[in-house]
């Protein structure tokens, strides 16, 4: 690869590998405690209304199950605000106004609602009322959710920039509304597909655990009653993620294409296309998009993904090939083909240097007006300046592809799961299904791999850009060398590694204890 | 000052009657000990900070994109 700015590559490698492990990891423990907050309210709401002592010791024991996963995982997200300012420091500098608003307000939120709540939950139970402590719990659930929602606005920024202005004399953008950034089409798709995973993956866990219990034949009641919650709620939840991820298709379609049609393996577009099922990719290799319309042994639901990205049957689809080539929009706008781009990213980095030199050497206003103009047209187009060739703009395709085949997969096997649970327990006795109770429980590290499979998509989908069309990776980074990152990237494998092991033993240990009825 | 009471005794005695919370807390120290004592400070300066001149940060991300020295 040609690289004008002559950083090692493999310091963008080791750089992103580790914001990668670093943002697995904290996300293992992430949803989880986004899950268990609504299903532990909604037990303790049945206890409010009911006042049956069951019910409350139902909800302690899955707070108590929160707990351990929000002790284990506070804290972990921190890191990747390090990773910014040491190996991101081009990328962080140029973002950091946009981030710090979002950013501050999840911290202050995060602190007072969590802080608070928190511990009215655990420790009030003797000495709050009924009501307040019900409202503690419900809003330390929407403390983390709030919490989500900033990180998330500050994730669709990057892969959705708007709102901003690039000051060319601070080299940062600057933030021109902040109703923009926080309710951006893709921020609002975001927040909610992630959060409906998240309550998700809380109801698989849930669901898992119960059927833990009666396959060992105890606390029977308990978990046939946290088993109807959970499937009820789950299958809920599973609809209306699978309705949001309808939605975000559409918006991935409209704001990043390319992302789309790595996902779907698109390399020709146009109008009826079909989504692809599956089809024969290679695992370890970039495909040949140039040289085949579709990959080989292709499954497909015909008009299915032209009614996916555009609400019609009968859609044009853009592939790979088409949005380096360039095409027409449904709208009739043109968007430029990729030779193209580059050249205006090329013409944007050099009206910057003419602004900043004309600034430096004292130049008149309307000069400076004349020169920003140029550098305002261009904008949109800067990271393209860095690009040299097709190749570099086209993401990863085997890991967009495959995770995100992983990601629906599991969404289906969760309705399912959760509507077979359902017929069962309404049906038929539960306890006496134990393939349905082991399948429940092999369920819970599946869907935590496809929790993981979903941020895979959202992040591989959008290379090279750590800012879309603005960024790309090779410039975001630090130059530093490869070795230091490789050995924080190693200190962090082993860190977070234990804080899964302790949590694992934690949860399981608690988990056979039983809740205390 | 009967609220701070209420409010101190809640805490005080809430950390008094944890069981397993006590283990949670710990690690959540040790964690951020880990964290901030350990690898903020020596692993995760900031860069620029740490190279660009104070007040010519703007300069030093330009010099960094090529921007000033950009040839087209």
């Amino acid at each position: 690869m040609v690289n004008i700015l002559n950083i090692d590559l493999t310091m963008v490698d080791w750089a992103r590998a580790q914001f990668a492990l670093t943002a697995i990891y904290h996300w293992l423990f992430v949803p989880l405690t986004l899950g268990l907050a609504v299903i532990m309210g909604i037990m303790e709401t049945i206890y409010y209304r009911t006042g049956s002592e069951f019910w409350k010791k139902t909800a302690k024991f899955w707070q108590r199950l929160f707990g351990i996963n929000f002790a284990m995982g506070v804290a972990t997200g921190l890191i990747l605000e390090f990773e910014f300012g040491t190996n991101w420091s081009n990328y962080s500098y140029l973002v950091g106004d946009i981030f710090g608003a979002p950013l501050a307000v999840e911290g202050i939120v995060a602190f007072f609602l969590e802080s608070t709540f928190v511990a009215v939950m655990f420790f009030g139970w003797k000495k709050v009322s009924k009501g307040f402590h019900l409202a503690s719990t419900w809003l330390t659930g929407l403390g983390a959710t709030i919490s989500a929602w900033w990180i998330l606005v500050a994730n669709s920024w990057m892969q959705h920039p708007v709102g901003q202005e690039f000051n060319p004399d601070t080299m940062r953008n600057e933030m021109t509304s902040f109703a923009d950034v926080a309710l951006s089409p893709v921020a609002v798709d975001k927040f909610v597909h992630t959060v409906l995973s998240a309550w998700v993956l809380g109801a698989v866990f849930v669901v898992g655990v119960s059927a833990w219990y009666l396959l060992k034949k105890r606390h029977t009641e308990f978990a046939t009653k946290s088993l109807r919650v959970g499937a009820v709620f789950g299958l809920l939840a599973t609809l209306l993620l699978m309705l949001s991820g309808h939605h975000s298709a559409y918006t991935v379609a409209q704001t990043q294409p390319m992302k789309l049609a790595a996902m779907e393996a698109l390399y020709k577009g146009g109008t009826d296309q079909p989504l692809t099922i599956i089809a024969g990719i290679n695992p370890f290799q970039q495909p040949n998009y140039e040289a085949a319309d579709e990959p080989p042994l292709k499954i497909a639901v015909p008009y299915a993904l032209s009614l996916l990205a555009t609400n019609d049957i009968h859609g044009y689809v853009p592939g790979i090939r088409d949005i380096i080539d360039g095409y027409t929009k449904a709208d009739g706008t043109r968007e430029l083909p990729l030779d193209e781009k580059i050249e205006r990213g090329k013409e944007a980095i050099a009206a910057l240097q003419e602004f900043r030199k004309a600034k430096a050497e004292g130049a008149d206003e309307a000069t400076l007006n004349s020169k920003l103009s140029t550098l305002n047209s261009s904008m949109p187009f800067f990271g393209y300046g860095y690009v040299d060739n097709s190749a570099q703009v086209v993401p990863y395709i085997p890991v967009c592809f495959y995770s995100f085949r992983i990601m629906v997969g599991g969404g289906c096997l969760f309705v399912l799961l959760f509507m077979l649970i359902i017929f069962w327990l309404y049906k038929k006795d539960v306890s006496r299904a134990r393939w349905l109770l082991w399948a429940s429980l092999l369920c819970i590290p599946i869907s935590y791999i496809v929790s993981e499979a979903g941020w895979l998509v959202a992040e591989f989908g959008r290379q090279p850009w750590t800012i879309q069309d603005m960024l790309p990776t090779w410039v975001g980074v630090s130059q530093l060398g490869a070795s230091t990152v490789m050995l924080t990237f190693f200190l962090f494998l082993i860190l977070f590694t234990t804080l899964l092991a302790v949590e694992i033993r934690i949860m399981c240990k608690t988990i056979k204890k039983g809740p205390q009825l | 000052m009967k609220w701070m009471r209420q409010i101190w005794t809640f805490y005080y005695d809430g950390f008094r009657s944890m069981t397993i919370g006590r283990k949670l807390w710990l690690i959540i120290a040790i964690k951020l000990v880990i964290i901030f004592a350990v690898l903020k400070l020596f692993f995760f300066p900031n860069y620029i900070k740490e190279h660009a001149p104070e007040g010519q940060e703007a300069e030093f991300v330009a010099e960094e994109l090529h921007i000033d020295n950009y040839k087209m």
